[in-house]
């Protein structure tokens, strides 16, 4: 009797110290992935230091890394996240309604669910090729900011129609009903009420669409978003120029561009190392960008729920 | 016994004690036949044969789960908006199936207005809200809508109360407003019939007999079936009372009748509390 | 107001302009879900004209070089005038290689710290570190790719590996873009598995530590048996982003076709050749250049299956719990 007790807690103590390492083991490879998103953050800031200036964002890039600047990359970018969210907000939403609240549960339903869990998993790069081939080459809109748009709206569809699926979900079903009994038709109960009621989850599934949009690099480079790009879409270089130059408005569909993703990658492929400055300048701004997007959607999140009454 | 007693002495209470309207009766205005409701395998409804008439009180009582409130949904078809429901047999407004494909169900719930155990405004002002039901149905002159959101609004007793904060978020309003306006809101579809779930289930007493003097008066020109498991409630506020049980219609009777000489044993036993 | 002079309306459905827009708007909503199922059309159409049998004039890839060359062979050379060699196994190896190093990073310490946040960490921890890796997924690839070229290698691995350990380390190596790819699915392993962890019952637990188990017993022996299968779905989801990765694969593994399982060894990846291709001068319709989509077939047929299966399993755990 006596031996194997000593025996129990000599095995518990072991036991006990086991689960501490192991425990601290788990802590640790929780804190694996913030350290290096740490670091990562350190060492873009540390390259860009001195690089990210107001000349950095307002010129053009240059075969001398000193001059080279972002100012065609903000301006692609932004025309196409403009495009992008034209084309997914009515068909992802659209989409995500007929599912929601008129389709029955049928295989076509079913059908278009297995569906979109499958799209998010397709690689980013084989969209490039679907666009490549369907918007650059058949419908022939060539290297230009609506088929960079377009093949960028397939990408992010699922994202948006998941979204407005769980927004749509959320909003009870006693407001369905209550409507339905007043001789409301389904589509005034969702145009009336549903809707309305699940604008902020909507918002927010956009706003994580939207950063996924502008930090994809591999379909864009796939149908030609051209890498050294002396002007700007429609030749509007500042937001004064949205006004002043407003003809350059409709060219801008059909025009060239370049985006900031692939304006870092070209300059992270130059051989020269002042490039690697310039390409973490530009890193900088797009994180910031990324960073004010998802603190609005945390923002809208949280002022929503405050305001939920029901 | 004292059940019975206590019953008869309601019975002397209720507001009209006076006969009801012409010893002749009241024409029909819902009728079923056969009923029977299915929600997947699950038999909810068993050949239910009910006739209601205009312009009264008829009370659905029973025990939870017995098929009032099916039955209730069935009249104004909302139970086609639940997967896997499906009914055999007929109902008629009227005359008319309302269940024959060509009926557009759209109008059916213009004439038939319904009101929820659990009081749902919208998020909306109150006026909006009542306006909700005229506006979607294609009324767009600004006059026509305010007025009917005035009456609507003195039918169900509020008007005095908010006529000063109509653009108020309705979801200010105190729970027993908040039904009212529902009932309102009911009203301003101009219906005929009006449907109420255990309408003041949720409600504290004041607040209940309000609703109750409200539909006293309602009765004058509208139809109204309300499913409640109150049976004190049915008996003061009703003309016609028909019991449920195990989704059977096991009697019905003018409210009278029923409490104080049941004809079923079933009936019995549940008024004198013997079950449910 | 039921004393109007107005008789009812009456329930016959009418053919009216509203009636007429209540279906018009439904038949649109439609076509929009249905765009989900058209672009999963047009993806294996252009991949099965361009690589399998085309329908126009210029030959698909598989036309003009047979199966057993793409599996069998060991060079990938399409560009060689002379001596053609068209083994998909450089290419596939390059991506077995850098996804397979990703996973030694990204699933262990994904799921360790799915542990971590599911059995261990209080209320208040979790929501402080949850939105933090949730942070990691959201970095764009061109960012890891960089920090991949331009500090891992030279200030982790070479000192580590070169100057200290002697091994020869090339500027385009296939690990420094496997350890940035793991940290990059690290938050999907993290997650999913955390979801996994939660969705066994707390009953469970209870009759562990009632049997006298600490806290480690509990978690290895009962929780994580228990939410293998889910567990495994992560995985097998994590792996498969990992293989389709390309920035930071372009970026950091390099541009030379070469079979080889030396982490330190510039490799290309299949996502890379086809970035290289479209990038490069390479005429459309020749046969390197269809030669992107027999690659980017084989790609997508691998994700997918990959996918499919963690969604079947996937699916199965939920059934269990749910």
């Amino acid at each position: 009797m006596n031996a194997s007790e000593t025996d129990f807690s000599r095995h518990l103590a072991r036991r006990h110290r086991l689960g501490r390492i192991f425990g601290g083991i788990c802590l640790v490879s929780t804190w694996f992935g913030i350290i290096a998103l740490g670091l990562l953050l350190a060492g873009v800031v540390w390259k860009a230091a001195g690089w990210l200036n107001w000349s950095f964002l307002t010129s053009y890039d240059s075969r001398f890394p000193e001059k080279a600047g972002i100012l065609a990359a903000m301006w692609g970018s932004f025309w196409l996240i403009v495009f992008t969210i034209l084309i997914t907000v009515p068909v992802g939403v659209g989409a995500a309604i007929y599912l929601e609240e008129f389709a029955t549960e049928g295989r076509l339903t079913r059908l278009i669910q297995v569906n979109l869990a499958n799209l998010a998993g397709v690689p980013s790069i084989v969209y490039g090729i679907l666009g490549l081939t369907l918007f650059v080459r058949t419908l022939g809109l060539g290297r230009s900011v609506i088929a960079g748009a377009l093949t960028l709206s397939l990408l992010v569809l699922p994202v948006v129609i998941v979204s407005a699926q769980e927004a749509l979900k959320a909003v009870p079903a006693s407001l369905r009903h209550a409507s339905l009994a007043l001789g409301a038709t389904q589509w005034q109960t969702v145009r009336h009420q549903v809707l309305p009621a699940s604008i902020p989850g909507i918002l927010t599934g956009v706003i994580l669409a939207v950063s996924r949009a502008i930090g994809e690099t591999a379909p864009l480079v796939m149908i030609g978003a051209l890498t050294y790009l002396a002007f700007t879409p429609g030749d509007i270089e500042s937001p004064l120029h949205l006004v002043t130059r407003a003809d350059g408005l409709g060219k801008v569909p059909l025009d060239s561009y370049t985006a900031l993703p692939i304006q870092i990658f070209n300059w992270v492929s130059l051989p020269q190392t002042e490039y690697q400055h310039v390409a973490a300048a530009g890193i900088l701004v797009l994180l910031v960008i990324l960073l004010v997007l998802n603190g609005a959607a945390i923002f809208i999140r949280q002022r929503s729920q405050k305001h939920s009454r029901w | 016994m004292s059940m019975m007693n206590s019953f008869t002495e309601l019975m002397q209470d209720r507001k009209d004690s006076a006969p009801p309207k012409g010893s002749k009766a009241l024409p029909v205005k819902f009728q079923t036949a056969d009923l029977s409701f299915f929600y997947g395998d699950h038999q909810a409804l068993v050949d239910v044969d009910l006739s209601i008439p205009e312009r009264s009180v008829t009370a659905l009582i029973g025990p939870s789960g017995c098929g009032k409130s099916t039955f209730l949904r069935t009249l104004n078809r909302m139970n086609d908006i639940i997967e896997g429901a499906r009914l055999t047999g007929k109902v008629t407004l009227e005359g008319r199936d309302i269940y024959e494909p060509d009926v557009d169900v759209v109008v059916l719930r213009k004439r038939v207005g319904m009101v929820f155990q659990k009081s749902t405004p919208f998020p909306k002002s109150i006026f909006d809200n009542v306006a909700y039901g005229p506006r979607i149905a294609g009324t767009k002159n600004k006059a026509e809508l305010k007025r009917i959101v005035e009456e609507s609004l003195k039918r169900a007793a509020l008007w005095d109360e908010i006529k000063d904060r109509l653009h108020d978020s309705a979801l200010a309003l105190s729970g027993g407003q908040q039904q009212r306006l529902c009932i309102a809101r009911a009203l301003a579809t101009n219906p005929d019939v009006i449907l109420m779930d255990e309408p003041a289930s949720a409600l504290d007493p004041a607040s209940t007999s309000r609703i109750e003097d409200l539909i006293f008066e309602l009765k004058e020109n509208y139809t109204i079936v309300i499913v409640t498991h109150n049976m004190q409630q049915a008996a003061r506020i009703s003309d016609w009372t028909a019991f449920f049980y195990q989704g059977k219609l096991i009697e019905v009777d003018r409210t009278q009748q029923l409490f104080t000489k049941p004809k079923k044993k079933e009936t019995e036993d549940y008024i004198t509390g013997r079950f449910g | 107001m039921a004393e109007s002079i107005h008789p009812p309306p009456s329930l016959t459905k009418r053919f009216t302009v509203s009636r007429l827009k209540e279906r018009l708007i439904r038949l649109v909503l439609l076509v929009c879900a249905l765009l989900s199922i058209a672009t999963t059309l047009g993806i294996i159409y252009v991949l099965f004209t361009e690589a399998v049998y085309s329908f126009g004039d210029d030959p698909a890839f598989f036309q003009e070089v047979s199966l057993s060359q793409f599996l069998l062979d060991t060079e990938w050379t399409p560009q060689y005038e002379g001596d053609r060699h068209f083994g998909i196994w450089p290419l596939l190896g390059g991506t077995l290689l850098v996804a397979g190093l990703a996973g030694l990073v990204g699933l262990p310490v994904g799921l360790l710290s799915a542990l971590y946040l599911s059995e261990y960490a209080s209320w208040r921890v979790r929501g402080l570190l949850k939105p933090v890796l949730e942070i990691l997924a959201g970095v764009p690839t061109v960012v890891y790719g960089y920090f991949a070229l331009v500090f891992v290698t030279p200030y982790v691995l070479r000192p580590v590996f070169r100057d200290w350990l002697g091994f020869d380390v090339d500027i385009f190596n296939a690990l420094s873009a496997g350890v940035v790819v793991g940290i990059m699915i690290l938050p999907m392993v993290s997650s999913l598995s955390e979801d996994a962890l939660r969705a066994v019952p707390k009953t469970l637990r209870e009759a562990g530590y009632a049997l006298g188990s600490t806290k480690f017993d509990v978690s290895t022996r009962i929780v994580l048996p228990a939410a293998s299968s889910g567990i495994v779905a992560s995985f097998l989801l994590a792996v498969s982003r990992a293989m389709g990765e390309t920035m930071a694969v372009t970026i950091a593994a390099g541009q030379s076709p070469t079979l080889t399982l030396n982490p330190f060894k510039s490799v290309m990846t299949m996502t890379a050749y086809i970035v290289n291709i479209s990038q490069g001068d390479t005429p459309t319709g020749s046969i390197e250049y269809e030669s992107l989509y027999a690659v980017a077939l084989t790609l997508f047929l691998i994700t997918l299956a990959m996918n499919v299966i963690s969604q079947r399993v996937l699916r199965r755990f939920r059934e269990v719990y749910q």
